[in-house]
């Protein structure tokens, strides 16, 4: 089983007016995922992109690998131009997922960070408290079914047009400051844009919080060998990539 | 079918192998290809200790290419020899080591480190990093700077010698031939052009670094173009670099005068890119009726 295969593309459609959802059929026998790992993504046809895109596993069944992403720029444009019966060439499972978590546990999703949460909340179903924030009700994707897989559910959005106005990380410092003891020791385990890891950076400085957060950083090749991705931590530069994309962030520097 | 090739005292079972910097310690690809397939592997460029490297962004993606600014973060030498070079040690191909110093006393210091260790076939030097004791000027695109090192790590290392040719000259051929003259056994070329992209809305470099080295296919008519050039200026052999994707690729180099060829940024979007390329250099020349490599190295006609 190579980490290296064709896959066919099954299925490319809008979940809403920015997001698709991408499922791949690959043409050999493949490695089963672990939640919060990733897939280096063949975006177009030509060298320009020339690089591979990496995308977090969503879902993944025996037949079937499915990504959850946003149109952004030049790779998901190309992504998202490609029709069923395309083939495109994959690599993956890569990096280091989520460690599993033993009991309840915290889920903490910025817009379209939630595709990489989404294993966990779907294993451990009914154990999670899930805040999950985006811009605007159409961008808050999936929430229904975020819903029926989570204990606890908190919603935000920038615009107020679903739960509440505001950060995700807002909600949940009010979470932390109001519930008991027992809450504050729950696993936390986050994916989001770069300012939602900020603040939850901060927010757990000091404190006894786990926090396990899947980072971004531009990458080439997604094997650790260019040694593109870094990021600061404890112990100097850890690769994104390969000792990531989950850190424990505590013992991330920015 | 003959697909050996000699670089130097260095014999290679065929003429492809990894560039520097692209390839790590080799581990990394282990699982994707036979490492034993490859003519040579060269790993990440080595300083004698251990470097951290610039902060992020350090890559950016560029039309059919990419730029980077790692600022050679490497283990450095002792690490190496002791943590990488055993596992390199397993396979029976040539390792190359590529090494570099910020003046030339860390090139020796280097070069001699690594000269009495069992497992490493050769030295790739890097002279396109800044001299400290010369204004932080690039060793590889000054004359007299580059002869200095060159012939410094010459006296200091008994094994096969390439040095690695910076493309950001106006001559590239004078640079070859001092290199040559230096004591070189080989020059490798070209590594990657300087370049760097703006984001205009911020007004900003996109990289940390501001500037970054330019590498892939935008890079190749260049880099094919140099081979050509210094074909015609040395006599030692020349590996030739610079945007090879495929076997066709790989070939105008060999054409151009290049006994071998380095293939680096196709192996982050095709993890298995060498070995197609060794399959289909062989099949190219089976199609065209050759019977040694050396049939067509340097065949180029004007």
């Amino acid at each position: 089983m190579s980490k290296y295969f064709s896959a066919e593309i099954v299925d490319n459609d809008y979940v809403n007016k920015h997001i698709k959802l991408l499922t791949l059929r690959p043409l050999s026998e493949v490695i089963a995922p672990e939640a919060g790992q990733f897939y280096m993504l063949q975006a177009g046809n030509t060298y320009d992109p020339l690089l591979k895109r990496p995308f977090s596993i969503f879902r993944y069944d025996l037949n079937s690998l499915q990504f959850l992403y946003r149109v952004i720029g030049k790779g998901t444009s190309c992504l998202a131009a490609y029709t069923n019966g395309d083939r495109i060439s994959v690599i993956g499972p890569l990096g280091n997922g989520y460690p599993a978590p033993e009991g309840d546990f915290i889920v903490i999703a910025g817009g379209i960070g939630i595709a990489s949460l989404w294993p966990i909340l779907e294993k451990f179903r009914g154990s999670c408290y899930l805040f999950y924030g985006a811009r605007n009700r159409d961008e808050l994707v999936m929430s229904d079914e975020a819903e029926k897989l989570s204990k606890h559910v908190f919603f935000s959005t920038d615009d107020g047009s679903a739960g509440q106005r505001g950060f995700i990380t807002t909600l949940f410092k009010d979470f932390l400051d109001t519930s008991q003891a027992a809450y504050r020791s729950l696993p936390v385990y986050a994916c989001g844009p770069v300012a939602m890891i900020k603040n939850l950076s901060v927010m757990i400085s000091g404190k006894l919080l786990r926090c396990y957060a899947s980072l971004e950083e531009n990458m080439a090749c997604g094997l650790g060998a260019c040694l593109g991705c870094v990021v600061k931590t404890t112990s100097g530069h850890r690769r994104v990539c390969k000792e990531g994309p989950v850190f424990n962030l505590g013992q991330i520097l920015r | 079918m003959n697909l050996s090739v000699s670089i130097g005292q260095l014999k290679l079972k065929n003429p492809v192998m990894t560039a520097s910097g692209t390839f790590g310690y080799g581990e990394e690809y282990a699982e994707f290809m036979d490492l034993n397939a490859l003519g040579a592997i060269v790993v990440k460029g080595l300083s004698l200790t251990p470097r951290e490297g610039n902060p992020v962004p350090r890559i950016v993606e560029t039309p059919a290419g990419m730029l980077n600014a790692i600022g050679l973060q490497n283990i450095g030498v002792r690490a190496f020899v002791e943590e990488k070079l055993p596992f390199l040690r397993r396979f029976d191909i040539p390792v190359i080591v590529n090494f570099f110093g910020d003046s030339v006393r860390e090139y020796v210091l280097v070069a001699e480190a690594l000269s009495n260790v069992e497992g490493i076939s050769g030295l790739e030097m890097n002279i396109s990093c800044p001299n400290k004791d010369a204004g932080w000027c690039i060793f590889g695109t000054d004359p007299g700077t580059m002869e200095h090192v060159i012939s410094a790590v010459r006296r200091a290392t008994p094994l096969p010698l390439i040095v690695k040719l910076s493309p950001n000259v106006t001559d590239i051929a004078l640079m070859a031939r001092i290199a040559e003259s230096s004591g070189a056994d080989a020059v490798s070329l070209i590594n990657t052009l300087t370049g760097m992209v703006i984001d205009v809305k911020k007004q900003r470099p996109v990289l940390a670094n501001i500037t970054g080295g330019l590498s892939g296919p935008a890079i190749r008519p260049v880099a094919v173009r140099m081979v050509w050039e210094v074909y015609r200026a040395v006599k030692i052999p020349i590996i030739g670099m610079g945007g090879v994707m495929t076997d066709s690729d790989a070939l105008q180099f060999l054409i151009a005068g290049a006994t071998a060829v380095a293939v680096g940024t196709a192996h982050f979007v095709n993890p298995t890119a060498a070995v197609e390329i060794i399959d289909g250099i062989g099949r190219f020349l089976k199609e065209e009726g050759f019977s040694d490599i050396y049939d067509i190295i340097g065949s180029l006609s004007v």
